[in-house]
This record gives C-alpha cells, structure tokens and sequence, in this order.
C-alpha cells in the first residue's frame, strides 16, 4: 500500500503535464454555460449607487443587454473598462453587478474610470455569482428583453469579442422586431 | 568576435555539464575513486566558464554593441554605465544566464565547501548540479542565447532599458531571488544523491541543512525586495497583489519553509525523512516552474508562449524530465525509508509536521489560484483574474492557525511532553499575549475586526512564548546574561526569524486596516486631512532631469496644525521610448508612510492626486529582513563544521 502512495506525487504531476501540454497545443472550444437560454436567475440585492434600493431579476428586463460581472481587485476590469465606456456611449445598455468587492471602493471606481452601467447590482457575498456560475471576474453575459441568457462571455470585453456579442444582440434585436 | 566567444564559453560549458552529469555519476555507483574524483575540478571549470560567458555579454552592454541583437533590445547609450549592467538580466536570454551563473555558483560552492562528505555522496551531489547544468545551458544554446548578432544592418541606437526597471531595487531583486530559487537545486541535489546512494540518514539532513537555509534566507531577501519596490516604484502604494510572478516566488518560499523545518526533524530525530524528500524535490520543482512561468511570459499571455512553441516545448520537457524523473526515483527508492525513533501526539516532531501540512496547504491554494486562470486562458476560455478574495480569504485563517501553531512549537518538547507541562509553560504567554493584544486594540482608533485582532494578539503570543522559551534557557544556566549570550547561533537565528513573523503579521494587520487613502481632484490651496497630517497642494513645478522630463507637484504637509515637511511627486515623461512614469514622493517612518502620487491632469491647475497614510507598512519589509538574518545566522551556526569534522573523524 505505501509503495502505491509513493507514486502520487508522480502521477499528479503527470496529470498536470498533460494539461500544460494540451494548452500549448490544442485550442478546444468554447465554454458552454449550464445557464445558457434560461432566464436570469432570481436575486434580490442592493443597487451599488443607492445601497436603499433593492433590485431583481425584473430590473434587467425590458431590452437586450449586456451583463457584466466585474470588482475593484480584478486588474482585468479596469483593462475592459475604458472599451464597456465606448459601448455605453454608442447606446449599448449594461448591467454591471459588483461582485465581491467592497462597494466604497467600487463607487470610488466608478467615479473615477467614468460609469458605463445602467445599474449596478451589489453582489457583495457572490450569491448572485453562484447562481450565475461565475468563474471569475470579468465575465460577461448577453440577456434578451425577456432576461433570458443567450450568451457568455468568460474574460475581458475587447473589440474582437464585441463583434461575436453584437452578433447575438442584433439577433435578438431582430427577433424582438 | 568577444560575443563569440561567450557563445562558445557557452558550449564548452555545455560538454563540460555532460561530463560532470555522467563520470562522476558513473564513479559513484561502480565504486571507482578516480572517476568521482573528477566532481570537483569539474565543477571548478564548468562555473568558469559560465563566468566568462557572462563578462563577455556585460562587456557587450558596457561597449553598447548594438550588433548583438539582445543588447540593442535592452540598452541604450544615453543609459548610466550601472544600469548597462544591470541591463544583463533585464530581459528573458540575459535572466536565464544570470540563473546558470548562480547554479554553477552554487556548484562551485558546494564543490569547495564539501571536503569533509563521503567521496561518493560529494560526487553524486555534484554530478546532479552537473545534470540541471545541461539542462539550462541547452535551454540557452537552442532557445535564447543572448549573443545573437543583428547582421549585416547594426542598429545606430538600442531601444533603452524599460525605465520601470531603472532603479536600484530592481537591480538587486532579480539576483537576490535567484539566489533562492536556485539555491533549492543543492537542496535537491542533496535529495538525489540520498536516493541514489540509498543513504537517507540524519548526516544527509546535516549536510543539506545550512545549504538549505541559506537558499531560503536569499529568496525571502528576494521576495522582500520585489514587494519594496513595487510599493515605491509603481505608484499604487501596494505592496502585494497576488500577481502570478510574486505567487511564482512565494510558493517555492512556502515549501522552503517548511523544508526547513523537516530538515531540523530529520536531522535531530531520524522521522519525516521521506516527506523531507518530497519537500525538497517540491522546493527546487516550484523554483524551476516559477522562472519558467514568469521568463516565458505565458503568465502574461499564453500566446506569448504559444508563439515560440519551440522554447515552450523546451521548457516542457525539461520540467518532465528533472521533476517527472526525480519522482519516479523518489516513487521507487523511498519505500526503503525507515525511522528511526516515534514520537507522541504532543510533541514537537507533530507540530513541525502540523506546520508543514499547513504550508503545504497554503502552497497548494496559491497553485491553484495561479495555474487555474492560465489554464483557462491555455484552453482559450478567455481570461479571468483570481483576485484577493480568493486569497485573503484562504490565507489569513490559514496563517493565523500556522502562527498559533509555531508558539506552542518552540515549547514542546521532542518526542512528548505531557500536556500538564504544556498548559503550565503556556499559560502564562497566553494571559500576556491576551492583555497585550487588548491594550494594543486599546490604542487603536477603531476596532479593526476579528481577524486583524487576531493577528495582533498573535504577533503577541509569538513573542511571548519564544520568551517563555528563552526564560526556560535561562534557568537551567547559572548567570542571566551570560546563558543569554551563550546560546548557538542556531538559536538566536530562530529567534530572529519567527520573531521577523510576528513583525511581519503586525505590518500586514495594521496595514492592510489603517490605511487610509483618497484619490483626490486638487487644484492650488486644496487641502486633505488624515489624522494628524494635513496636505495641501501647492500646484506644479516643470523640471527637466536628464532622460525625462517631469511635472513635480508641490504638497505641502502639516502635523497637528505645524508645518511638518513638504513631498514632490512627479510625473516622468521618459524622451526614448515615450514612457510616463508615476515617481511617488515618500515620508518614511518606522510607524507610518506618507505616500503621495501624482496622477493625470485634469485641465487648468488641477490634478489627480492619490495621498495616502500607511501605517506600519514599514514593518514587512523589517519582518522580512529579521527572517533573512535569521537564516543566515543559523546557517553559520559552528556546529555544522565541528560537526562535520566529528562525521570525518568516525568515517
């Protein structure tokens, strides 16, 4: 038995070989979301601008938007955030929800680096997160005017990826129609 | 024709690796004294080499010969003749130099500072180094060598050195932390040849012992140094981001610590042997990952790596073949292990093995938070950043308990101490550390919540209990102060380094909640008050230095209502390569910082400016310092050359 246990360590490292040498080579597909076309999941939490406020689910509906999952800590965030600027300022409607971040700071920040969200959720604790299956901050989703997720976005929001999500909005901008 | 030479320095240096990985290798296992005998001259000429190699390519950045291609990327005329030099490793080909420089150092060393090992152990120690040798050089010689020319077109003008890594600190921290990193290789080379020769007794962990902490003295040295600089240099006022470089250097120095602490177990009590093992093929494992995430550039971007399959490939399979290889030896030869003595529950050996799974944990959880967002962006699943949270929130309780931990350590005593002992030694450090840590809490503005409460009163109890220990020493001894003075050097190193934790958990409680910081508009005669400081801005200043030129602000500090001082951050425009650097304006002291930036203009006379008010922000890098004395101190300690004159004696 002790013999066995003294290989662990060499087979986990294998384990992880394996995976490092398959992201070098292989550039698999997209994730899929488990939460993909269904409706946005239900909450009920604080707006970051008016703490007295509660919001739902029903605030996001109305019109196709973005969804943007984003915190003070994440230095991605801030890298995305000058290009979700230009979308708000080109009509683009986004819903940001602060996640895991200290909403002093994150009013601070969107003093600061301008504000491109129609609202802003405050997802202090992450159970919005969960329910979403955040993996981590910036993510990004497209909802449509009923609040139904019809796309996700893993990773910062850059020209290339916005012509993929504008794809999907103007698809349901269509159907909308 | 001198680059040339260093690139054929560099070959011979490659040969002379095989060589000293094979014969004296081969010499050991077959039992012929002369074969080994080849370990040390060997080793003498390889960092020779390594040596020349090196000049030549500084000799190159000094004589600005922009024909080599490494040296017009790095470098630059107008550049100081200092910062030409450290222009040697401010790159990928130039770091991986400098990092066989200080292996082959580091073989020297081992080569004349061994006399007194059995032949055969000395000579599989060396041939390892020699194996790593090939390793790297290969790794030089087919990837990134540094001597490649530009021909025929010579570029009139290098492209200047990144004007972030102009500066004192940042010649210092690279070469400090490579000490660590490959420092950790004579630790494995050490493990090796214990395998190899079957031989893991307490005289491997004697022997490896000072070479061990002496690595892990540097890397925390290292460590320290990146985190002061950053905080100075980057003109956020941080001084840790759980950025994946710094995790790349922090996980080797987990498990160096708690390699550290096997190795004491090993050496006084004959356990743990193969778990030391296993922490010391982790240690040097983790420092190879480390350079090779942070050189490749694949922690900034996969694609970086991608791009250059050939040097990812490389890299690959080098890490399979040394950390793939040495745990196959490890997996094969350590069932043999036996210990040599038991120990009870209450002991000292299960609490070093309570603080070993700790910061082996710890280590994990830093892994795992550094490798998952690159495997997801290697997956082409985009990029996500795991933040602070995930840390904090896995850190502190973790920390917090391997501090509690480490004051009951040093009272136990090894094999068992009965528990009536133990509550009688600490009581009363626990009374004092609970009313220290109140009055401490007393003196604060605020009440800081649970968990920096907790780190103080532990900083408390680190320092009570390591007095209850000295007190102990005391006793036993006849006069106070002399049994104060006459304790081994070993000891009063320990000391230093864990009361360099309790400094340390100060610097990062009170830090981490004190500070107060503002990003403020501010335009001539606008003022901001924190505490007892009040800053008012008095406007801007145009100076011209000379490479950049530079907007200076005038911030004018009052104390309790007086003048106090006054700070000039500035903004740099850098003329080269049309860099803006932040060049924060610092009021250092021993309880506080006063830190002020400069940020943009905001039109008119008004500018951003970020004020800050760090309190004991200076006690982590003196926490730092105390545990890097406190390795070298132990390191030095006579008893390992006394020592080994007793094992030569009875061989």
């Amino acid at each position: 038995m002790r013999r066995i246990l003294l290989f662990v360590p060499l087979l986990i490292f294998i384990g992880l070989g394996y995976f490092l040498w398959r992201g070098l080579s292989i550039d698999p597909t997209e994730l899929p979301s488990a939460r993909l076309n269904q409706p946005f999941p239900q909450f009920q939490l604080a707006s970051l601008t008016e703490p007295e406020r509660m919001m739902t689910e029903a605030d996001l509906k109305g019109r196709p938007a973005l969804v943007n999952v984003w915190a003070t800590w994440c230095p991605t965030c801030k890298e995305e955030h000058t290009f979700l600027n230009q979308l708000a300022q080109q009509g683009v409607t986004i819903y940001g929800i602060n996640y895991k971040d200290e909403p002093l700071k994150a009013r601070e920040w969107l003093k600061r680096y301008l504000d491109p969200y129609a609202e802003v959720v405050l997802d202090q604790e992450g159970s919005l997160g969960i329910d979403l299956g955040v993996y981590g901050a910036p993510e990004t989703y497209v909802i449509d005017a009923q609040g139904v997720i019809r796309y996700r976005h893993v990773g910062a929001v850059d020209a290339t990826v916005w012509k993929q999500l504008k794809q999907v909005m103007d698809q349901l901008a269509g159907g909308d129609a | 024709m001198i680059p040339e030479l260093g690139q054929y320095a560099l070959i011979l240096t490659a040969c002379l690796a095989v060589l000293l990985g094979t014969i004296p290798m081969i010499g050991a296992t077959v039992g012929n004294a002369l074969w080994c005998s080849y370990a040390r001259p060997l080793a003498i000429a390889m960092f020779g080499f390594v040596l020349f190699s090196f000049l030549c390519l500084s000799w190159s950045f000094l004589q600005s010969d922009f024909s080599v291609a490494y040296v017009a990327s790095n470098s630059n005329t107008a550049l100081p003749w200092y910062y030409r030099l450290s222009a040697v490793w401010g790159g990928h080909e130039g770091s991986l130099l400098l990092w066989l420089l200080i292996l082959t150092g580091w073989t020297l060393a081992v080569a004349l500072k061994s006399g007194n090992l059995p032949e055969d152990i000395q000579a599989r120690v060396l041939s390892v180094m020699g194996l790593i040798t090939i390793g790297f050089t290969l790794f030089i010689l087919f990837t990134s060598s540094p001597f490649e020319r530009y021909l025929p077109r010579i570029p009139e003008q290098g492209a200047d050195l990144n004007p972030l890594l102009q500066d004192i600190g940042l010649i210092m921290h690279p070469p400090m932390l490579y000490m660590g990193y490959v420092g950790f290789s004579v630790a494995f080379a050490f493990a090796i040849a214990a395998l190899l020769s079957g031989r893991l007794d307490t005289a491997w962990a004697r022997w490896s012992r000072p070479w061990t902490v002496v690595a892990w003295a540097f890397l925390t040295l290292g460590i320290a140094l990146g985190s002061w600089w950053a905080y100075y240099e980057l003109g956020w006022g941080g001084w840790w981001f759980w950025d994946p470089v710094e995790n790349a250097s922090l996980m080797p120095w987990l498990i160096g610590t708690a390699l550290v602490h096997s190795l004491a177990v090993t050496e006084k009590r004959g356990v743990f042997k193969s778990w030391t093992v296993l922490l010391a093929i982790f240690a040097f494992s983790l420092s190879l990952l480390g350079t090779f995430l942070v050189r490749s550039g694949v922690l900034t971007s996969v694609h970086a790596f991608a791009s250059d399959p050939d040097r990812g490939f490389f890299i690959l399979a080098l890490l399979a073949i040394s950390i793939g290889g040495s745990l196959l030896l490890y997996a094969i030869k350590a069932s043999h292990v036996k210990s040599e003595s038991s120990f009870g529950l209450l002991s000292r050996e299960s609490f070093m093995l309570i603080n070993n799974v700790l910061l082996t944990v710890c280590c994990a959880t830093v892994l795992l938070g550094t490798l998952y967002p690159l495997l997801v962006d290697a997956l082409n699943l985009g990029k996500i950043s795991v933040g602070p949270p995930y840390f904090n929130a896995l850190f502190v309780p973790l920390g917090s308990l391997l501090v509690l931990t480490m004051g009951v350590g040093v009272l136990l005593r090894w094999k068992q101490t009965s528990l009536q002992l133990l509550i009688g030694q600490l009581w009363l450090p626990g009374v004092l550390a609970v009313l220290a840590g109140a009055l401490s809490l007393y003196l604060l503005p605020y009440w800081p919540g649970f968990w920096v409460s907790a780190g103080l009163l532990l900083a408390w109890w680190v320092v009570f209990t390591g007095g209850r220990d000295l007190a102990n020493r005391m006793r036993n001894k006849s006069a106070g102060l002399s049994a104060l003075l006459g304790q081994s050097r070993a000891y009063y190193g320990m000391v230093l380094a864990h009361g360099g934790i309790a400094v340390l958990v100060v610097g990062i409680a009170l830090v981490s909640t004190f500070s107060e910081h503002s990003d403020l508009r501010m335009e001539p005669g606008d003022r901001k008050q924190f505490y007892d400081y009040e800053f008012v801005f008095d406007g801007i200043r145009k100076v011209d230095g000379p490479n950049f030129h530079s907007d200076t602000g005038v911030i004018r500090v009052l104390y309790q209502g007086e003048p106090y001082t006054e700070m000039y951050p500035e903004k740099r425009l850098y003329t080269a390569r049309g860099n803006v650097m932040t060049e924060a304006a610092i009021d250092p002291g021993l309880f506080r910082d006063l830190y002020v930036a400069l940020g943009e203009s905001l039109g008119g006379d008004a500018w951003a400016v970020r004020v800050q008010y760090k309190p004991f922000v200076r006690w982590l890098w003196l926490g730092g310092l105390m545990m890097t004395i406190g390795g070298l101190l132990a390191a030095t300690d006579p008893r390992y050359r006394k020592q080994a004159r007793r094992d030569l004696a009875g061989a």
